[in-house]
């Protein structure tokens, strides 16, 4: 039976509309369960909740139905006109993994249509061109997020991939040579612990499915009175919390959710880091101190006037964490190493330090990771060579055609992101680091 | 006009000899054409038969009732199955063998086969009629008539020897090359090209203080090549083990400037796995020392093949450099050796039997198109005679594809791919490696050779006889299970999960032998041990094999989709530039084929296939 596929037709943004096509036989259910149960009639639009399979809304969509043979593939078809930021996206590629879909492979929505004969034969001319343009497009928006430590990262397994298969290959294939030691296999055996390790690295990446689905976690910590609470109030646009100036008006932990960069974001305001005059502050500030523990990135806001505040706080913050320097209406011209100068009354300043946040948090929650639209096959691509690398790990010894033949997989499933590893690369590799020739 | 002959075959190298051999199996009344015919058979080079993936090779060649391993079995003298404590799959047999015992079978073998005619002559021409080859011309005029023709030629296209800076016109030392083919090809507005091969000196047995070496002995039990062999008989030897030393390639160093490679004056490329002593003393300069194993070229003959140093350093160079390593300071020299550049035919010119597109009638196989080796010249043979004959009869040709055989993955590779050294075979070339066993290669083809009658009696009667066997016993395995429980009772420990599990999943677990299996059940002690064999093989590849099922049926879809020949990939709209010359260029003959073209693009093939699709419909 067909498959049912799903991609992204637009380029991932964080604006705008983003589109979703589905094709093939689940498209119908698939529909159903986003929508629970208000599927729109046949080749019509209808403004339709989405929800994950728990049943939880994620955003609000146009839905579009058409059912086969009449569609675009000849299969039935789905559209989902999804808000374009990249969490909604994800959770709606999450849901249609979850219930059975497969990402598109290059070119497949038309060649479908092709097979099926929804392309009349004589526009069949425009067809290399138009498959060209879906998978070059594919590509481009594969590789657009890539940042060069994603790219050195696939540079560095098709390396390791060529160098581990050569040991393993030119043992089986060289059993007779002065040249090759007869345990060369042996020698795949680091290269293999440090690819598998680097792949499940890659697949946890710091709990990222996690996050974009709990949200990014921020921490504002400073001394009483050094203008968090402002602060807070001027990134979530509404008041969120009290601000006073009686020192330590934040007893328990406020947060907002906002969306920064596309992904949600939450920001807690905490109590402020002084010693507590009563047993409710305490808490107040133990909670602050562990919520800064925990949080995904801390801002430490001072006071500009203050040198104490400053040197208190250098000593509590990461190396990758923010420092505003708050109260600049104040002190103009006041600046730190690194931090960033604003007011959070006037609001100037802010736009920068909102900036750095929505480049934070893309790069934590996205850039480590594939494009979204690829990510979904990328990410299954991965796990199975990661699966297949370690069955050869155990086969090394043992068993080198079989280890052989798990490594091969392993290339097969990662050739989109690797490229081709042609078995001349590898005997490239084997004719160069040995000397073959009996 | 009618012909003399259903089938000439040109050549009576290895390519040759299996050619005529199989078509004449095929019921082609055929004729060889060699040069001499004391030649036929000769072994130009390393005198030994096999290895991995070319070991692989010979059993399929026997597995289709080809004559290699039956000549390599009753001549080998030093047999070894390389991989022995690795997986079936990657096991290659291998032998030396004797030069003489060698060339001798294959003669007689040739001679008492039936529909095969031999005659010595040299051929200068080709006969064409109307495009179409129909049969050769010898230097001293005679004319022979044909359905179609094989060419063999081997090294001997436009040969040229090159020994420091001699230079001699030959096909193999003292044998003059071929002109007039060379020519005749060239006007046929063949794509062609120059490679080149080295062979080392041939020292005097005598010569060497053997006591002075590490000896290598050949296999306890040797395993023989053909499913027909029960037994090797010929005496088997020792082979010497020396080393290349620091003041060896001291002498290689400073004299490289008159070896014929370095000198420039090759433009052919040579094989790297395959190098000369010079080569590897440039390339690999960090090392002291190569191996060098002495192979006595046969039981009663007085040449040693010094395996792992050819060359072409002038003569005084080899003598100079040879002393310098243990065993041979007195060593005489019977010949030195030399590099040969020849032409071949880009074998993308080729199509899937292995006729020239643009010289139906004409097959070529071995050296000729690119490849290296024996054993490949033979598998070529084998499917260009039997192919030639096919068509003579106006039967359907015999494809093998990648996942049947190493034939198959051998004439894909060269026909899709081409050739920029010459070729040889490797098991990692194979995607299918665990299922094209030496061991299963008759399972794999030989039910194909009696199909399509060119098996021999003997051959279908032992096949049959095999797997009726193996059948039996493959039911006995299948259909005798355990419980868990059961299974514990035996010794064997598996999971508690109410799964009964029959001899192959039992026999699957690293710690189960067939030991245990017999201890279950006694009935299937009686079984051969051949067949037991086959069952263990069966039950360790089981789990790789049935993932792989699933590869192998996508990849069967696409070999499924022709593309007819003289298809005009000129024709379908929005190909590349680049998609359309390559295609062009190598002239797939199926979908799968193409998809392996590098720069062929998904695009590129959905576009070939829509093509394809409307002309279909057009034509119903
Ligand atoms: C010097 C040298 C070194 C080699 N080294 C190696 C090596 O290290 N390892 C390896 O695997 N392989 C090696 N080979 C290759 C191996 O010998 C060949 O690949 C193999 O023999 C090719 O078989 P063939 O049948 O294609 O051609 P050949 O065995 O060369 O046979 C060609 C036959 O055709 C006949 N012939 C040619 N022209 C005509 C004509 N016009 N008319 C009639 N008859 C003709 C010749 O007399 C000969 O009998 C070497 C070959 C040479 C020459
Ligand atoms: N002038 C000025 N006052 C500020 C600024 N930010 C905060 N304040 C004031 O400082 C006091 C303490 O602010 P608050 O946000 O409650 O501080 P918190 O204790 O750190 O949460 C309030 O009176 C704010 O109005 C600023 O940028 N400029
Ligand atoms: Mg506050």
């Amino acid at each position: 039976m067909e498959t049912t596929i799903y991609a992204l037709s637009t380029a991932p943004g964080r604006a705008g509309v983003a589109i979703i096509r589905i094709s093939g036989p689940k498209a119908g259910d698939v529909l159903d369960v986003m929508t629970a149960g208000r599927r729109p009639a046949a080749r019509g639009a209808a403004l339709r909740r989405l929800q994950n399979t728990e049943g939880e809304v994620f955003d609000e969509a146009l839905v579009l139905w058409f059912p086969g043979p009449a569609s675009f593939t000849g299969e039935d078809c789905a559209e989902l006109q999804v808000h374009g930021g990249l969490a909604v996206i994800e959770t709606a590629f999450e849901t249609l993994e979850t219930l059975g879909c497969v990402p598109a492979e290059a070119g497949e929505f038309t060649r479908r249509a092709f097979e099926n004969d929804r392309i009349d034969l004589t526009e069949a001319e425009g067809l290399a061109d138009l498959i060209e343009a879906e998978t070059e497009g594919q590509r481009r928006q594969a590789l657009a997020q890539m940042t060069g430590a994603l790219r050195g990262l696939y540079e560095e397994w098709r390396e390791s991939l060529i160098s581990i298969l050569a040991s393993v290959e030119g043992e089986i294939d060289f059993p007779d040579e002065g040249d090759v030691p007869d345990a060369l296999s042996h020698r795949a055996f680091e290269p293999l612990v440090i690819l598998i390790a680097s792949m499940q690295e890659h697949l946890d990446d710091g709990r990222r499915g996690e996050r974009i689905r709990t949200g990014f976690t921020i921490a504002l910590i400073g001394a009483p009175n050094a203008g968090k609470s402002s602060l807070l109030n001027k990134l979530a646009g509404r008041d969120a919390a009290i601000v006073t100036d009686i020192p330590g008006t934040t007893r328990d932990i406020i947060e907002v959710r906002v969306t920064m960069g596309g992904y949600p974001v939450i920001i807690s305001d905490t109590a402020g880091l002084r010693e507590a005059v009563d047993a409710v502050e305490a808490e107040g500030v133990k909670r602050a101190l562990d919520r800064a523990v925990q949080a995904d990135l801390r801002i430490g806001v001072v006071d500009a006037r203050s040198d104490e505040e400053l040197a208190d706080l250098q000593g509590r913050l990461h190396d990758d964490d923010l420092l505003v320097l708050n109260k600049l209406d104040l002190a103009p011209g006041a600046s730190a190493d690194g931090a960033y100068p604003l007011s959070a009354k006037s609001g100037e300043g802010i736009s920068d330090l909102e900036a750095r946040i929505e480049a934070i948090v893309q790069e934590r929650l996205s850039a480590r990771e594939l494009p979204a639209l690829s990510r979904a096959r990328h990410r299954k691509n991965v796990e199975t060579a990661s699966e297949a690398l370690g069955r050869a790990l155990s086969q090394l010894a043992a068993a080198p055609e079989l280890a052989g033949e798990d490594i091969r997989l392993a290339i097969r499933s990662l050739e989109s992101l690797t490229g081709r590893v042609d078995v001349e690369d590898v005997l490239d590799r084997v004719f160069s680091q040995f000397c073959i020739g009996k | 006009m009618s012909a003399e002959w259903d089938v000439i075959v040109i050549g009576g190298g290895h390519a040759g000899c299996e050619a005529a051999a199989a078509s004449a199996r095929a019921g082609a009344r055929t004729l060889l054409l060699t040069h001499k015919l004391e030649t036929i058979g000769e072994m130009s080079c390393n005198p030994a038969i096999g290895g991995l993936g070319k070991g692989h090779l010979v059993r399929e060649i026997d597995a289709l009732d080809g004559i290699m391993g039956r000549i390599s079995d009753v001549s080998g003298i030093q047999f070894r199955l390389l991989n022995r404590s690795k997986g079936p799959a990657v096991r290659g047999p291998r032998t030396q063998s004797d030069r003489k015992l060698y060339r001798e079978a294959m003669q007689a073998e040739l001679a008492a086969t039936v529909n095969l005619t031999i005659e010595a002559g040299a051929v200068e021409d080709l006969i064409f009629d109307e495009g179409v080859c129909k049969g050769a011309i010898c230097s001293d005029g005679r004319e022979y008539r044909a359905h179609g023709v094989v060419l063999t030629t081997g090294t001997f296209l436009k040969g040229m020897i090159h020994r420091g800076q001699e230079r001699i016109p030959a096909g193999r030392v003292n044998e003059a090359p071929s002109i007039g083919l060379s020519d005749t090809l060239y006007g046929l507005g063949l794509q062609m090209g120059r490679l080149k091969t080295g062979t080392p000196a041939r020292l005097r047995k005598s010569s060497i203080s053997w006591e002075e070496l590490d000896m290598q002995p050949a296999d306890p039990d040797p395993v023989p090549f053909s499913f027909m062999t029960d037994k090797i008989t010929v005496p088997q030897i020792e082979c010497g083990i020396s080393r290349t030393t620091e003041e060896t390639h001291r002498i290689i160093s400073e004299n490289i400037d008159q070896s014929a490679v370095y000198s420039g004056a090759i433009a052919g490329r040579g094989p790297r796995y395959c190098p000369s002593i010079e080569d590897k003393v440039v390339r690999f300069a960090d090392r002291t020392s190569h191996q060098i194993f002495l192979e006595p070229e046969g039981l009663d003959d007085d040449t040693v093949y010094p395996n792992g140093i050819s060359s072409s350093l002038p003569d005084d160079v080899q003598d100079a450099f040879l002393r310098t390593i243990p065993g041979l300071a007195n060593v005489e020299v019977v010949r030195y050796g030399y590099a040969i550049e020849y032409d071949y035919v880009d074998p993308r010119e080729l199509d899937a039997t292995l006729q020239l597109r643009k010289a139906p009638g004409l097959w070529l196989a071995g050296q000729i198109n690119g490849t290296t080796g024996y054993e490949e010249a033979a598998a070529q043979g084998l499917m260009a005679g039997l192919n030639a004959a096919f068509a003579a009869e106006g039967k359907d040709p015999l494809i093998l594809s990648r996942s049947e055989a190493y034939i198959g993955v051998m004439i894909d590779d060269l026909i899709t791919r081409g050739v920029t050294e010459p070729y040889r075979m490797f098991t990692s070339r194979a995607e299918y490696r665990l299922m094209l066993r030496a061991d299963n290669a008759d399972q794999r083809l030989t039910e194909k050779a009696i199909e399509l009658c060119f098996a021999g009696p003997a051959r279908i009667e032992r096949f049959q006889t095999k797997m009726g066997e193996l059948e039996r016993a493959r039911e006995m395995a299948r259909s005798r299970s355990l419980t868990p429980p059961e299974a514990k009772k035996a010794g064997i420990s598996v999971n508690a999960d109410g799964k009964r599990r029959n001899v192959f999943d039992l026999l699957a677990y690293p710690d189960v032998d067939w030991d245990m299996i017999t201890a279950v059940w006694p009935e299937l002690a009686e079984l051969s041990e051949e067949t037991v064999e086959q069952i263990e093989i069966d039950a360790l590849y089981s789990g790789y094999l049935e993932r792989q099922q699933a590869d192998i049926l996508a990849f069967r879809r696409d070999e499924a989709v022709r593309i007819p020949t003289g298809f005009d990939f000129g024709s379908v709209g929005g190909l590349s530039n680049e998609a359309r010359e390559k295609l062009e260029r190598a002239r797939p003959e199926t979908l799968g084929q193409a998809s392996r073209i590098e720069g062929v693009t998904p695009g590129a093939l959905t576009a070939v296939l829509a093509h394809l699709k409307r002309k279909q419909k057009d034509a119903s």
